[in-house]
């Protein structure tokens, strides 16, 4: 297949222009390889990123990009262990809540230093918690998405439509114990301490440039030289450079890290927006690996060299089915046996089989399988055309149509070809005597306003990666309260059954609340869990330690390059 | 430069009598033109093809098979096999009948989007040829800040002001690019010609200004017309091949389209090269066929002008 | 009479911009989506969008957003991007030099060999070299950028190796930043490997962007020549017996090079447009880029200064080439 390639460039191509092109560049491949201390640690590594960060400062910032650059710099009281969900000590070495889960006592990590030589302490813990919660401006608090998805509220809520905060006050006893005091207790916690966006910054450093003055200026922002130069935590990265022109992110190792050091001298971050681009800078030895290789991809990366490391599975991709939308409902929709036609009539396994890369297994319900809360008495709902059609015969919708959305200018870790996905799920539909209305829409042009604020669809592609090991992060987050998304009317048992399994303390009754949860969902059918699928990280050979994250939290700390 | 172009046509049109022997000379010319032939054979072929498009597609376009499917997977597109002399797409559809398939929707697209561009341009250009004056200019203001903007630009924008893409909005997005230059065109022909012997016999005979302008100037200034149309065919299907790349085309995937094919083939160059390869031939061909005869006509209805 | 013209023509800019300024204001306004779903993602709630809205102020008519965005722009300020925070106009300064850079190899390339390739095209009139070069640029024009792109970059830096896959620098080459522009700066500052590896990363993006205004030059060329071949006054020189290479030197080529003159004045606005897609696959950091990802994230500040300044430009160069048509024609009257 390569050859078939060069044969085609070489037609197309013209001589001339090869043998110009032979007679100046007679040289020599990048020096890619320069890299690689001696002694066998050291060395860089450059990674390729598919975007650039939005800052420094994870508080402000709920993707991905600035997430990884941030969980290499930053530390977290709770963190998860490396390739899993589990939680696992950082900064704090033990945690504990109050019985009514309202108040956190966590004992710190003693003789950490933050990059600027600052002490880490539980004054500088609850300096952060305070810092959070006193954000001084309306621009700052819109701004600090986990932190109000996860805290609900601010001392002095600037916004409208905030409701009221959980965290209540944080305490000092002495340096090595911090007691977090809340409101109310919340099924997200403790994992939820172990959000990126929940990072230790240095109290001085913090100060010292203004991190909170997130400045609204016109119609955008403009975040603090905290957070554009001058990020310091403790992580085992220290922030060195960010050249804006070439896009590059220059992380150092820092050497008073309180674990085993980094191996790595220097990590860069290199932005490349154009999947195949990132591919061919790979194949080229111009990177050393990059993020959420295409699985059309991965053999073809395998077979040369290159090490495909596949994610546990920790994402949902489904199909939502609106029953209220606007401006006029589609009646149809309301009807539970269309639903269930829907979900009869879409051939899942080879959906998945054939787009998926492998790994990926079939929904049963709108978590995956290791969320605690899963419930194993779930099965798929069998792909049955037949059965579709009579539904649909029996609920009088045989000549139903839909509009069906589905995104376009994006690729989601649990939605890796949106397109692909979409045609094969409305040919399904076709084929039931379902007439399928296709709206394409670009992702932030249209696409998230459309199925979540307007509601003006009948079926729409949407799924989510797991932050946190708790299915209220995954329920909460589509079923949690009535939206455009799925025309969920407030009174709906579902809103009721996740409010109640969020508030119920305790491990197994929480999962328990869950599983009941899950299988009320699934006879109430608001749309159509498809599947739960893995997405890699691939490096070149000779990178090693780098460990696939399920919830994609990938530290470069044990990472090092020959 | 059109000026002088079209200053020489007049005189042309003076010395020759009547239009239809002006095309007959130019066809004469055109039969001796290898590049006119070999243009006309693959606009000819493509015409055909998409016109039987469906009786010459052995499968449905939107239909997954079972056999195809079974082997098929992200990283793995299977080859061309009984029954499917080109294989399989990237979902399990007969890559074959898609591309005759296709050949149909761009065929469509390229039509249609330069079939209104040219109306647009002809009503606008006639508009101000024939009335100058204010109308004129105001007219041609406007067409130039149109001319202004690179035309692929131009496309993108107005396909991105769409609120959903779709077949329509490519066709609107790549039709406007063409209306200026159209509009341009006839306007400097109808300008040329107003002046003339026989319209301004035409006037003195009484004859009504639409008249006038319908029976005498228009059909006189319609040959540049219909070269720069074959022209505009051509870029008319690239254009919508950029928008389809950068997320801007038809919404409905379902559909087989030249340039919508080579968009989606983007994930597989590696797995299965001739997915991206076929579509973008034929887009290549045919801009190639309409651009060969477009020159050429222009090159038989004025061989003085090689430009 | 020339320092009235200019200033008449100055004046005239203002309220070009300020229409043009209205129009793209509303377009975008218009577009579907908004910068608060691309700051929020995935899981952004109603009352989360509105309510970012509220605070930067897009909630509010539009016209009193027109006047605010005016009132900051008369002092200078065109905000920041919505999406990395940045002043607007430092992103520019930044990805200006790119573009031109890349602009400005790609014209280089398709003049340098499209002229020549022209020349001897219309020379060898009829056989298979002209042949051939006809039938090169009418495939050139046709075959889209994106996927020529692709197609270079697989053959020459992954299968080959000869050039870097993408990008402007090397990673491992420490280069040091002056004017922006890549190679010039290596050649300031004496870093010659810097230059060097940075006109290595330049050849593939200007060969794609640079296929098309080269298959033009060409043909122009060959008409050209071939229009001056068949002259009158070359006639002459040939009976005059000079000799063929003084006749193709002096008479054939400076003649036959006007009119090129003009078209490679056209291909810049070209260029420009293809740099957009260009800069989307070989990752270059321009104005095009800078310009697509605005229009994918909705980023209204950035989209906004990019394209009045863009027009600014525009006008301004404009009024240069009036202005220099008549410095060195003087039957041109500046009215």
């Amino acid at each position: 297949m390569r050859s078939a390639v060069r044969r085609f460039s070489a037609a197309c191509v013209a001589g001339a222009l090869a043998i110009t092109l032979a007679a100046c560049a007679e040289s020599q491949r990048d020096p890619g390889s320069e890299q690689g201390g001696a002694d066998g640690t050291g060395g860089t590594m450059v990674f390729g990123a598919a975007g650039a960060p939005r800052s420094f400062d994870p508080l402000f910032a709920q993707d991905g990009e600035t997430f990884r650059v941030s969980r290499q710099i930053y530390d977290t009281l709770i963190t998860y262990k490396q390739g899993t969900s589990e939680l696992e000590p950082a900064l704090a070495t033990s945690w504990t809540p109050s019985p009514d889960g309202t108040e956190w006592t966590f004992t710190l990590r003693e003789g950490v230093k933050f990059h600027d030589g600052s002490d880490f302490n539980a004054e500088a813990v609850c300096f952060n918690f305070n810092r959070w919660f006193n954000l001084p401006t309306a621009a700052a608090q819109s701004q600090a998405i986990y932190y109000y998805e996860t805290f609900g509220g601010y001392a002095n809520n600037l916004t409208e439509d905030t409701t009221d905060p959980v965290y209540n006050s944080c305490q000092a006893p002495n340096p090595t114990t911090a007691v977090v005091k809340l409101n109310r207790a919340k099924g997200a916690f403790p994992a939820a301490f172990g959000l990126t966006s929940l990072s230790i910054s240095s109290p001085t450093a913090l100060q010292q440039y203004n991190a909170d003055e997130v400045t609204q200026s016109g119609e955008s922002f403009s975040y603090s030289a905290y957070a554009n130069e001058h990020p310091t935590g403790t992580g085992p990265f220290r922030f060195e450079s960010y050249d804006r022109t070439n896009q590059t992110i220059t992380l150092v190792r820092n050497d008073q890290y309180w674990g085993q050091p980094a191996k790595l001298d220097r990590l860069i971050f290199r932005v490349i927006p154009d999947e195949n681009a990132r591919k061919q800078e790979l194949q080229s030895g111009t990177i050393d690996g990059f993020d959420f290789p295409s699985a059309a991809d991965w053999p073809a990366l395998e077979e040369a060299g290159h090490q495909v490391l596949v994610r546990p599975v920790f994402n949902i991709l489904y199909l939502g089915i609106n029953q209220q939308k606007k401006p006029s409902a589609n009646p149809a929709m309301q009807d539970v046996r269309v639903r269930q036609a829907i979900a009869h009539a879409i051939d899942r396994e080879s959906l998945v089989r054939t787009q998926f890369p492998e790994g990926a297994v079939v929904a049963s319900q709108f978590i995956p399988e290791t969320v605690a809360g899963y419930n194993p008495d779930l099965q798929p709902i069998p792909y049955d055309p037949e059965r579709a059609r009579a539904l649909l015969a029996e609920a009088g919708a045989s000549n139903l149509t839909v509009d069906f959305y589905y995104p376009t200018e994006v690729s989601r870790p649990y939605m890796p070809n949106p397109t692909n996905i979409f045609t094969a799920i409305a040919e399904n539909l076709r084929q039931v005597g379902i007439t399928v209305n296709p709206v394409a829409q670009p992702w932030n042009g249209g696409y998230l306003d459309s199925v979540q604020v307007n509601g003006v669809h009948d079926l729409h592609l949407l799924g989510w990666t797991g932050d946190y090991n708790d299915a209220g992060n995954f329920l909460g987050s589509f079923f949690g309260s009535a939206g455009a998304e799925f025309g969920l009317t407030p009174d709906s048992p579902i809103i009721a059954g996740i409010n109640q399994a969020d508030a119920t303390v305790g491990e197994e009754p929480h999962a328990a609340a869950y599983r009941d949860v899950n299988e009320l969902i699934m006879d109430q059918l608001p749309g159509v869990p498809l599947s739960s699928s893995p997405p890699a990280i691939v490096v070149r050979q000779g990178v090693s330690g780098l460990i696939p994250s399920p919830l994609t939290d990938e530290r470069f700390l044990t990472v090092s390059v020959d | 430069m059109t000026t002088t172009w079209l200053e020489r046509r007049r005189s042309r049109i003076d010395d020759v009598a009547a239009g239809r022997s002006l095309g007959a000379e130019a066809f004469r010319r055109l039969r001796r033109e290898p590049a006119a032939i070999v243009g006309a054979i693959i606009i000819g072929l493509f015409v055909v093809v998409a016109a039987f498009a469906p009786l010459l597609a052995p499968h449905d376009g939107g239909q997954a098979f079972p056999q195809l499917q079974e082997n098929l997977r992200p990283g793995n597109i299977p080859g061309p096999q009984e029954g499917f002399p080109l294989g399989s797409d990237q979902l399990g559809r007969d890559f074959f009948s898609r591309m005759i398939l296709a050949s149909q929707q761009t065929l469509l697209v390229g039509v249609l989007a330069t079939l209104i561009g040219l109306v647009f341009g002809v009503v606008i250009g006639t508009v101000a040829g024939a009335f100058g004056g204010w109308v004129d200019t105001v007219l041609m203001r406007v067409t130039d800040v149109l001319l202004a903007i690179p035309s692929l630009l131009l496309a993108i924008s107005v396909a991105a002001l769409a609120a959903s893409p779709s077949q329509t909005t490519v066709i609107i997005a790549v039709s406007i690019v063409s209306v200026p230059i159209f509009a341009r065109l006839l306007r400097g022909a109808m300008l040329a010609q107003r002046n003339s012997d026989h319209v301004v016999a035409a006037t003195a005979l009484g004859v009504k200004r639409p008249a006038v302008v319908l029976r005498h100037m228009l059909p006189n200034s319609i040959g540049p017309v219909i070269v720069q149309a074959t022209l505009t065919l051509a870029t008319a299907i690239l254009d919508a091949a950029a928008l389809s790349f950068l997320g801007l085309g038809d919404a409905d995937p379902g559909r087989a389209e030249w340039g919508l094919m080579l968009a989606q083939a983007q994930t597989y160059l590696d797995v299965r090269p001739a997915l991206a390869f076929y579509p973008a031939l034929a887009i290549i061909l045919v801009a190639l066929g309409f651009t060969l005869l477009g020159e050429s006509l222009r090159e038989a209805i004025d061989p003085k002008g090689r430009r | 009479m020339m320092l009235r013209f200019v200033v008449r023509r100055l004046l005239q800019v203002i309220p070009t911009l300020l229409l043009l300024s209205i129009v793209v204001f509303a377009w975008l306004r218009s577009l579907p989506g908004g910068p608060a779903t691309a700051l929020l993602g995935d899981r952004a709630t109603p009352e989360r969008i509105a309510e970012l809205n509220r605070v930067m102020g897009l909630d509010q008519p539009i016209w009193v957003q027109y006047g605010r965005f005016l009132g900051r722009v008369a002092t200078g300020d065109f905000g920041t991007s919505s999406i990395t925070g940045q002043p607007v106009l430092d992103e520019i300064g930044r990805a200006l030099p790119a573009t031109i850079e890349l602009s400005l190899a790609a014209l280089v390339i398709a003049v340098g060999l499209g002229i020549p390739l022209g020349y001897v095209a219309a020379r060898y009139r009829g056989r298979p070299l002209d042949v051939v070069t006809v039938i090169g640029t009418l495939v050139g024009v046709a075959v889209p950028v994106f996927f020529l792109g692709y197609v270079l970059k697989d053959v020459f830096a992954v299968d080959l190796g000869w050039f870097p896959p993408s990008g402007r620098q090397s990673v491992a080459v420490d280069a040091t930043n002056v004017t922006g522009f890549a190679v010039l700066d290596g050649i300031l500052t004496r870093e010659f490997d810097a230059s060097f590896d940075a006109l290595r990363h330049l050849v593939l993006p200007s060969l794609a962007l640079a296929t098309i205004p080269l298959a033009v030059i060409v043909r122009i060329t060959r008409a050209s020549v071939l229009d001056v071949l068949g002259s009158d006054f070359v006639r002459t020189a040939n009976s005059k017996g000079l000799a063929p290479s003084t006749i193709r030197g002096r008479h054939v080529l400076r003649n036959a090079l006007l009119p090129v003159s003009t078209t490679i004045g056209l291909q810049v606005g070209l260029l420009l447009a293809g740099a957009v897609l260009t800069e989307r696959v070989f990752v270059w950091g321009g104005v095009g880029t800078l310009l697509a990802d605005a229009i994918t994230l909705r980023d209204y500040p950035r989209l906004q200064a990019v394209l009045l300044l863009g027009a600014l430009i525009y006008v301004l160069v404009n009024l240069l080439v009036d202005l220099s048509y008549a410095i060195i024609d003087p039957r041109v009257r500046l009215s």
